[in-house]
């Protein structure tokens, strides 16, 4: 049966939308943060895959066609953007210094972080542009030298964290304007929080859907500039 | 025909920026300069909005979706990270909170200051 499945075109998309379904029903069922549809989706498919003995190779050759639509998707963003404009145009300058302001907070942290834990140049690189999206990522860490595939994993982690904590976060630091609930998202765990930013609503979809692009641009000479400290 | 016509553009979007990627010397993805392309053409009224807007809602609604694959796949780094992954998830969770907070709280304190100052240049 398992080498019907590892042959199967369609079971790496029906497993991960599956299990994906099933993560929706638990938190709509009890309602608490950390039954996260999109963690569960993930932890379900690994341990189906470990005790199935299914490589990732083969899972992937179903799935790769939904990480197929992962740019399209990602340019459709601009929609609810345009959508926000005005709100946007009437905010800029708060949008401008909250993505300013959580970009240095990143490189800073990380800097602190990796004199206290003592890293390699190479590790302190590979993680300065851990909270902006994969593929400036990646081209980032290699740029300056880092480990691509532990950036690759810490920015998908940053992103699976920030889907799961926001609301958490948003409300022991009582952070309640949308905007700003937007921005943080976004400029933390760029595409993976704009998802959950999507669902909180349409202007925090959009002001994170303009984090990504800000922030993203903004870590590409930042990192290069805090890669010279250490 | 209404479907297809708006993923047409989408994905022909998706193509030019790639295009782009390939020109640009700069470490900057294919989505990023769609992005910002198909925010040009929507403002600029070379898209109009409703030939994108239902498919562009559609797969914003499915894109959670679309990281569980590579997600998945951090099973295969795992004998990269194994050595000192406790460091590296210290780093990784910390950060990120430091980061939500700090720009969402600085965001809402000069989205509230604003208002403030123009509540009292009103009165």
């Amino acid at each position: 049966m398992f080498d019907f499945l590892e042959n199967s075109a369609f079971f790496g998309v029906v497993i991960s939308v599956a299990s994906y379904g099933l993560g929706l029903l638990l938190k709509k069922k009890f309602k608490l943060a950390i039954l996260n549809p999109l963690l569960i989706s993930i932890i379900i498919t690994i341990a189906f895959l470990a005790c199935t003995g299914i490589s990732y190779e083969k899972y992937d050759e179903g799935a790769k066609y939904l990480s197929y639509l992962l740019t399209p998707a990602t340019v459709c963003l601009a929609i609810p953007l345009y959508e926000q404009l005005e709100l946007l145009k009437k905010n800029w300058h708060a949008v401008l210094i909250g993505i300013l302001s959580g970009v240095l907070s990143s490189l800073g942290a990380i800097l602190g972080m990796a004199v206290l834990f003592r890293f390699s140049h190479e590790e302190y690189v590979t993680f300065l542009p851990k909270s902006i999206t994969t593929a400036i990522g990646m081209g980032v860490s290699e740029k300056l030298g880092g480990y691509v595939s532990i950036s690759v994993a810490a920015i998908i982690i940053t992103g699976v964290l920030g889907n799961i904590f926001a609301e958490i976060v948003f409300r022991l630091f009582r952070i309640q304007e949308p905007v700003a609930k937007g921005i943080a998202l976004g400029t933390a765990s760029h595409a993976i929080g704009t998802a959950k930013a999507m669902e909180l609503g349409e202007v925090e979809g959009a002001m994170s859907s303009l984090s990504i692009v800000v922030a993203g641009l903004i870590t590409v000479i930042g990192a290069t500039i805090f890669s010279h400290i250490m | 025909m209404k479907w297809m016509k708006q993923f047409g553009i989408i994905l022909l979007v998706s193509f030019v920026g790639e295009v782009l990627e390939k020109w640009i010397p700069l470490p900057i993805p294919a989505s990023i300069y769609g992005i910002i392309l198909l925010f040009l053409c929507l403002k600029l009224r070379i898209i109009p909005h409703e030939s994108v807007h239902e498919t562009g809602k559609f797969l914003i609604e499915i894109m959670p979706l679309m990281f569980i694959p590579a997600a998945v796949g951090l099973l295969e780094t795992w004998d990269v990270i194994a050595p000192a992954w406790l460091e590296y998830v210290a780093v990784t969770v910390l950060s990120t909170w430091i980061v939500m907070i700090i720009s969402g709280k600085v965001t809402q304190s000069v989205i509230r200051h604003r208002k403030k100052g123009v509540q009292e240049n009103h009165v």
